[in-house]
C-alpha cells in the first residue's frame, strides 16, 4: 500500500508541478461551465420539462464529452513517460510488484478525476443557491461521471503501457473509447439483434441511465468489468517484457 | 527416502537451513545456466557464474554481447527463459521482492525524473525500497553524502550536469543499504574528470559491498575490479583475475630484449640460455634489434639473458617483461570466440595463442 501511495504521490506532484494539470483543469472548467450555462438557458427558454430529463440529462451528456476530451491527456503519460525516461526499468528492479505500479498510477489519475468532478459540481452548487432542487438525480449523474471517468482511466493506462510515445497513447485511448461509443450507431447495417448486443457493450449507453438520474446494478457492473479488464490488460502488457524485452 | 526421515533429521535439516539462510550465504550473486531468448534470438546462452560477498567484478564485453540482458535477469527486470539466479541467496524469480530489497541497480540509461528535486527523487526511491518510514530522510541524506551530492539536494535532477546525474543514480542505488550493487556502464558518456571521480566513488563502495560493474572500457576494470568476466555473443568466455587470464591465453612468459649486435649471433646466444623455449626477432630500430624471448611462466630468465648478451660482448639496450594488457586479453578472448577452459596445470600450451603483442 505504501508503494502504491508513493507512486501516486509522485505522479500527482508531476501533474501539479507542471502547467499540464492547470491547463487541463482550466479547459475542463471553462467548457463544462459553458455547457452548463447553455443547458440551463435551453431549459429555461424551452422549459415545460422536469429537471432530471430536461436539464440534468443534457448537462451530464455534455460533461461526458469534456471528460472524454481531458482524461486521455491525463493518462497518456503514466507509463509512456516512464518508458521514455527509462525509469520503468528502475521501477522493475525495486521491490515493487507490477500490480502496485498499475494501482499507483491508477490512484493518481483517479485523484485527478476527483478534482475534475469536484469542479464539475461547482455550477450545480451555484444553481442550488438560486433554486433548491432535488439533489438525488444529479447525484446519480455524478456517480455515473466518476464511473465513466474511471473507465476512461483504465483504458488510458492500458494504452500508455504499450508505447513510449504519449501522443500515440492518447490517440489509442481516444480510438478505443470513441469506438465503444459509436459502435451502436450503425443501425442501418446491423440487425436489431446485433444492435441489442452491441448496446450491452456500449460505454455511453450504460452512462445514459446515470445521466437521467438512475443507478442500475447492471450499469455499475458493466463499468466494474470494463475497468477490471483494462487494468488486467495493463498488467499483462507490463509483464510482456518477459518475452518482448525492454528496448 | 522420505519414509526414513525422522523428526531428528528434520530438526537437523532445518538447523542446517537456517545456518545457510539467505543473507548469510557467502555467495552474493549466483547465476546458473541462465538463458534468455527473445523470439528466435538467443540474447544470453547458458551463463553461469558466482560472485562472492565483498567482491568487485568487472563485466566486460562489446556492445550487444548480452551484458545488459544478463544484468536485467539478475535484477528481476525480466525472468530468464531457463536457468536460475539468486541475490544474497534469494531466487530472483521465486522470491523477487526479497532479492530486490538486497539490490542496488544503476541502469544503463540513467533512470531519473528530470522534473524532481534530487532529495525528492531519492525519497521516492527510498519509499519504494521499503526504507522504514522514520528512516527515509536519514537514508536519503546518507546516500547523498556517499555520492557527494548533498550540496545539490534541492536542485532539479534535470538541471544537473551529466556527471552529477550519474551520481544521483548511484545514490539511488545505495538507498536501502543493499548488499549487492549492479552498475551498468556507470561512466559512459562522462568527461575524463567525471569518469575518474565516479571510479573513485565505486572503488570506495566496493570496500563494503558486492559489486558487478558492467562496462566496455577496459581501464575501468583494471582500476576497480579484482576479477573479470568476459562476455561475447551471449556467452561467458572467461571468469578470472586479469593476471590468470593472461597465463591461460599465453603459453609462455615473454621478455622483450633490445640488443645491438649481429642478428644471427644474438639469436643463437639467446637460444642457448637455459629454460628459454623460443626466441623470435620482432623488429629493427636505430637503437638495435628487438627480440622476444619466451620462457615458462614459473621461471624468470631475465638475469641469465642479460648475462649471456653482455658476456658475448653485444650491447644490451633494453630488457623488460611483456605484460599483456587487458585490452589484448579481451581482444584475444573475443576473437577466439570459444570459452577458455580453466587451466589445469601451470603450463597450458594453447595452440594459436601465440606470441602476444601484435
Amino acid at each position: 500500500m505504501r508503494a502504491v501511495r508513493a507512486i501516486a504521490r509522485r505522479e500527482l506532484a508531476a501533474y501539479f508541478g507542471s502547467p499540464t494539470a492547470y491547463v487541463l483543469l482550466t479547459v475542463y472548467l471553462v467548457l463544462s461551465g459553458y455547457f452548463f450555462y447553455s443547458d440551463v438557458a435551453f431549459f429555461v427558454t424551452f422549459g415545460a420539462q422536469i429537471l432530471p430529463t430536461g436539464l440534468w440529462r443534457y448537462v451530464f451528456l455534455d460533461f461526458r464529452l469534456v471528460t472524454l476530451l481531458v482524461l486521455p491527456l491525463v493518462t497518456m503519460r503514466l507509463f509512456a513517460e516512464e518508458r521514455k525516461l527509462g525509469t520503468i526499468e528502475l521501477l522493475w528492479t525495486l521491490p515493487v510488484k507490477d500490480v502496485q505500479l498499475v494501482l499507483g498510477k491508477f490512484l493518481a489519475a483517479w485523484c485527478f478525476l476527483a478534482v475534475l468532478v469536484a469542479l464539475a459540481i461547482v455550477p450545480f452548487a451555484v444553481f442550488y443557491a438560486f433554486y433548491a432542487f432535488d439533489v438525488g438525480p444529479p447525484l446519480a449523474g455524478v456517480v455515473g461521471l466518476l464511473l465513466l471517468g474511471t473507465a476512461f482511466i483504465a483504458c488510458g493506462i492500458a494504452a500508455s503501457t504499450l508505447t513510449e510515445n504519449q501522443v500515440v497513447a492518447a490517440m489509442l485511448t481516444y480510438g478505443v473509447l470513441v469506438f465503444f461509443w459509436f459502435m451502436t450507431w450503425n443501425e442501418a447495417v446491423g440487425s436489431e439483434k446485433l444492435i441489442r448486443v452491441l448496446l450491452l457493450f456500449s460505454l455511453f449507453d450504460h452512462f445514459y441511465n446515470f445521466a437521467i438520474g438512475t443507478i442500475q446494478v447492471v450499469d455499475v457492473a458493466y463499468f466494474a468489468v470494463f475497468v477490471a479488464f483494462f487494468l488486467y490488460a495493463s498488467l499483462r502488457s507490463l509483464q510482456s517484457r518477459a518475452w518482448r524485452g525492454v528496448d | 527416502m522420505p519414509a526414513l526421515i525422522t523428526d531428528g533429521d528434520r530438526l537437523a535439516a532445518s538447523a542446517a537451513e537456517s545456518a545457510h539462510a539467505p543473507d548469510t550465504v557467502p555467495v552474493a550473486i549466483r547465476a546458473e545456466h541462465l538463458c534468455k531468448r527473445f523470439g528466435t534470438t538467443v540474447a544470453v546462452d547458458d551463463v553461469s557464474f558466482e560472485v562472492a560477498r565483498g567482491e568487485v567484478v568487472g563485466f566486460l564485453g562489446p556492445n550487444g554481447a548480452g551484458k545488459s540482458t544478463t544484468l536485467r535477469m539478475l535484477t528481476g527486470v525480466f525472468p530468464p527463459s531457463t536457468g536460475r539466479a539468486s541475490i544474497a541467496g534469494y531466487d530472483v524469480v521465486r522470491q523477487p521482492l526479497e532479492a530486490r530489497r538486497r539490490l542496488g541497480y544503476l541502469p544503463e540509461r540513467t533512470a531519473l525524473y528530470g522534473d524532481m528535486p534530487v532529495a525528492s527523487y531519492l525519497g521516492f526511491v527510498a519509499e519504494l525500497k521499503l526504507v522504514p518510514v522514520g528512516d527515509v530522510a536519514r537514508a536519503v541524506a546518507a546516500a547523498m553524502d556517499a555520492a557527494g551530492i548533498s550540496h545539490v539536494a534541492h536542485r532539479l535532477v534535470g538541471n544537473l550536469s551529466k556527471g552529477y546525474r550519474q551520481r544521483v543514480g548511484i545514490a539511488q542505488a545505495l538507498l536501502g543499504d543493499p548488499a549487492v550493487l549492479i552498475l551498468d556502464e556507470p561512466t559512459s558518456g562522462l568527461d575524463p574528470e567525471q569518469v575518474s571521480d565516479i571510479r573513485a566513488l565505486i572503488r570506495g563502495l566496493g570496500a563494503e559491498r558486492t559489486v558487478i560493474l558492467s562496462t566496455h572500457i577496459l581501464t575501468e576494470v583494471e582500476t576497480v575490479c579484482s576479477r573479470v568476466m568476459v562476455m561475447n555473443r551471449g556467452r561467458i568466455l572467461a571468469v578470472d583475475e586479469p593476471a590468470h587470464l593472461e597465463r591461460r591465453l599465453r603459453p609462455y612468459r615473454e621478455i622483450a630484449v633490445r640488443v645491438i649486435g649481429p642478428e644471427e649471433a644474438v639469436l643463437a646466444t639467446l637460444r642457448h640460455v637455459p629454460r628459454v623455449a623460443q626466441v623470435v626477432t620482432r623488429g629493427r630500430s636505430p637503437e638495435g634489434i628487438d627480440f622476444v624471448v619466451c620462457c615458462p611462466h614459473e621461471s624468470d630468465v631475465r638475469r641469465e639473458v642479460a648475462a649471456a648478451v653482455v658476456g658475448r660482448g653485444f650491447g644490451l639496450v633494453e630488457i623488460r617483461p611483456v605484460v599483456m594488457t587487458l585490452e589484448e586479453i579481451f581482444l584475444s578472448l573475443v576473437s577466439e570466440g570459444s570459452p577458455v577452459e580453466p587451466a589445469e596445470d601451470d603450463l597450458p600450451v594453447a595452440a594459436g595463442a601465440g606470441v602476444a603483442g601484435r
